[in-house]
């Protein structure tokens, strides 16, 4: 198994353009789907950066009814072909205005699992580029104590009606992209980093003996609605998710064996699924035999795409590939870079081989 | 008043049948086809009619027939009965209600100490359902299996009247005005196949709109609902969930469901251009049969729009006619314009 090295390079100053700084391309793809505006529901603009980025790499491209985006790649193997569905979410956790008051704060409800603590004093940003600061009502609470209703959103507003925003439009955290050397940071990397897995796979497979059908879901962080219904459309023969998990590896952190750099995290159980063995196999064994470093997870709390995918129609063997993170749910989500980069691998390998699964 | 006798009729989650009757004989000269599903559902067609839709469409209009009460669960050895909520109930709002039990209608009181009896300390306490128990005068506890069997459902014995100039009050308005609602909108003709679905279960999880949604398969969803009104002065400058009197209101999202923005912004220029009034849902609260449609198959982009209500999963609820009214022109309005999305 790989460790972590240390960062050779001192961070970039400057990331507002990646190309001519020299970015990795791959940090510099990471940049531009994390900082894309997209909370649950309002997933238009990553579909159409993502849509953008995979023109020509796959063999059929189409958006379903609640807007998952569906890249199929044709296999080369005799037909029957086995389906495998990879599904990473575009939708990124944020809040949606309920009241605009006289003075012209706006009052918000979360849109997914949104946590009081990471909010105080950090910005979102809205569909029409306005943003927002987070305050809160200081009389009568402490700062340890705060819950979502003694937040508000200032947008710079003087009275309602001069509000650039409105009752129920959504906003998504805004934090821009930083490049830490080994370890990179970003708002919304779950799971946009699941979505630049996906981009990538399908950029370097050359060839399947499998149909592969590519999945940007929507809406999974209020309860895996796209990956729900674009399983049902898919019929999967194998099915596995792209998403981040937790990590234990920060100062008292809970007990929890996945650690950053230590490779990608092959799921065993989170709170919604237990994964199937012969998936969970599927992956470590391709993992060893391209010497891959990974690690197994056991998540206690949380789940992922692919429990709907699982227990879609008459059940799909499901698992999921998982990008270790820290700080998952905050404007601040910060993974290593060769992980993402022996994810990226492991799936390659993984669907350029005969699977069977046993 | 078509919506007079949806309110007094009683149908608890599993047992409407009662309502779908009155229901059945409402629709039946308005639509083309109607039948009932195996979880009691009642699926009302209209075919297309006129300038015909570019694609195929159909459109599903679901209003749940169902309200929440109680079932029996025990008869004590006193004869008192214990029962469990079906739905989401607050207990506090059980005390000292009257309900009526069963086909035959036993009439029941759910009964509290006096005052005169209570220590200091139990005035301090919220009493839980399951301390609670229904008293129907049986002297022992073969009294009480005479009259009630365990499994019978409660309803409140609320009966449904006007109250000030423009709004009335009654049980089950949730979601009896949806209905009522749903069941003027099925008088109009639209140039696609409309099913106005008049759901079961769905105060217990939705059940019946799910499976309808899947026999269906519909293009777009609307739910039509009574939803929550808290719009009673507040201390701070925060919003009411929605207010009795401004109109329809549409959710942009719950606990169930992202609305699809397409058909709120549908709904909202609807109103703008008609000068029929609207409010949003101030609140990501609750969740709706449009929740569990939208999830059918490959998925249906759904929206919910109600008429706000007050004190609703209570024995007595409250709302505006004009509300009524507005969200049933505002559904008329809007639903051609579902062709050209």
């Amino acid at each position: 198994m790989a460790t972590a090295k240390k960062a050779t390079h001192f961070p970039l100053l400057d990331n507002d353009d990646p190309q001519s700084s020299g970015m990795h391309p791959l940090k510099a793809l990471t940049k531009r789907i994390t900082e894309a505006y997209g909370p649950s529901g309002y997933e238009q603009g990553v579909r159409e950066l993502i849509r953008d980025e995979i023109k020509g790499f796959a063999d059929e491209v189409r958006v379903d009814a609640l807007g998952n985006l569906i890249a199929r790649k044709k296999g080369t193997g005799p037909t029957p072909r086995k389906k495998v569905m990879l599904a990473a979410h575009m939708d990124e956790i944020g809040v949606i205005v309920t009241h605009i008051d006289e003075k012209g704060f706006a009052r918000f409800a979360p849109i997914g699992g949104v946590y009081p603590l990471t909010l105080f004093g950090q910005r979102c940003r809205f569909a029409n580029g306005v943003v927002g600061v987070f305050g809160r009502e200081i009389k009568d609470s402490t700062a340890t104590e705060v819950t979502l209703n003694k937040l508000f959103i200032d947008v710079g507003a003087t009275s309602k009606d001069d509000a650039p925003v409105g009752v129920g439009d959504p906003a998504g955290f805004w934090r821009d992209f930083s490049d830490l050397g080994n370890r990179i940071v970003s708002k919304a990397m779950d799971d946009r980093i699941g979505c630049v897995v996906l981009i990538e796979v399908l950029k370097q497979l050359k060839k399947s003996p499998h149909d592969v059908y590519f999945v940007f879901t929507v809406q999974e962080e209020v309860g895996l609605r796209g990956a729900t219904t674009s399983a049902y459309g898919v019929q999967p023969d194998l099915a596995i998710a792209v998403d981040v998990t937790g990590t234990g590896d920060t100062p008292e952190a809970n007990t929890m064996a996945v650690q950053l750099g230590k490779g990608p995290a092959i799921k065993v159980k989170d709170a919604g699924m237990l994964a199937h063995p012969a998936v969970k196999n599927l992956l470590a064994e391709t993992a060893k035999e391209a010497k891959i470093p990974y690690q197994f997870e056991v998540l206690t709390g949380g789940t992922t795409d692919a429990m709907a995918m699982q227990t879609t129609r008459e059940g799909v063997p499901a698992g999921c590939l998982s990008v270790p993170t820290r700080y998952v749910h905050t404007p601040s989500e910060m993974i290593d870079f060769n992980d993402l980069q022996n994810s990226i691998k492991l799936l390659v390998a993984v669907l350029g081989k005969q699977i069977k699964l046993d | 008043m078509l919506l007079e006798k949806l309110s007094n009729a009683r149908g608890v989650s599993g047992n409407e049948g009662e309502v779908r009757e009155i229901l059945i004989d409402a629709v039946k000269d308005h639509v083309d086809e109607y039948r009932v599903d195996t979880l009691g559902n009642l699926i009302a067609r209209k075919k297309a009619k006129g300038a015909r839709a570019r694609k195929p469409l159909r459109v599903m209009l679901a209003a749940h027939m169902d309200e929440i009460g109680l079932m029996i669960t025990h008869h004590d050895s006193n004869g008192y009965l214990r029962f469990d909520p079906v739905g989401g109930i607050d207990a506090r709002v059980l005390l000292s209600k009257t309900v009526l039990i069963g086909k035959d209608k036993v009439p029941g009181v759910i009964g509290v100490k006096p005052i005169h009896l209570l220590k200091a300390s139990e005035r301090q306490q919220v009493l839980e359902t399951d301390a609670l128990t229904i008293d129907i005068g049986a002297k022992s506890k073969e009294d009480a299996q005479g009259l009630v069997k365990i499994g019978d459902y409660a309803t409140f014995a609320t009966t449904f009247s006007s109250i000030g100039t423009d709004c009335v009050k009654g049980k089950a308005l949730d979601d009896r005005a949806g209905c009522a609602a749903l069941v003027e909108i099925l008088k109009r003709d639209y140039p696609f196949d409309l099913y106005g679905v008049f759901t079961a279960q769905e105060e217990v999880g939705a059940r019946g709109a799910r499976v309808a949604a899947y026999a269906i398969e519909p293009t777009y969803a609307f739910a039509l609902e009574g939803t929550v009104c808290d719009d009673s002065p507040k201390k701070k400058d925060v919003s009411p969930v929605t207010r009795v009197g401004g109109g329809p209101a549409i959710t942009f999202a719950d606990n169930s469901l992202l609305s699809d923005r397409r058909l709120v912004d549908l709904l909202v220029e609807t109103a703008r251009e008609n000068k029929i009034p609207y409010q949003f849902k101030q609140a990501v609260a609750g969740g709706t049969d449009a929740g569990r449609i939208t999830l059918v198959k490959e998925g249906v982009p759904s929206v919910a729009v109600a008429v706000p209500t007050r004190y609703i999963h209570s024995p007595v609820s409250l709302l505006s006619k004009r509300d009524f009214e507005n969200l049933i022109a505002l559904m008329i309005k809007a639903l051609p314009k579902v062709a050209k999305i």
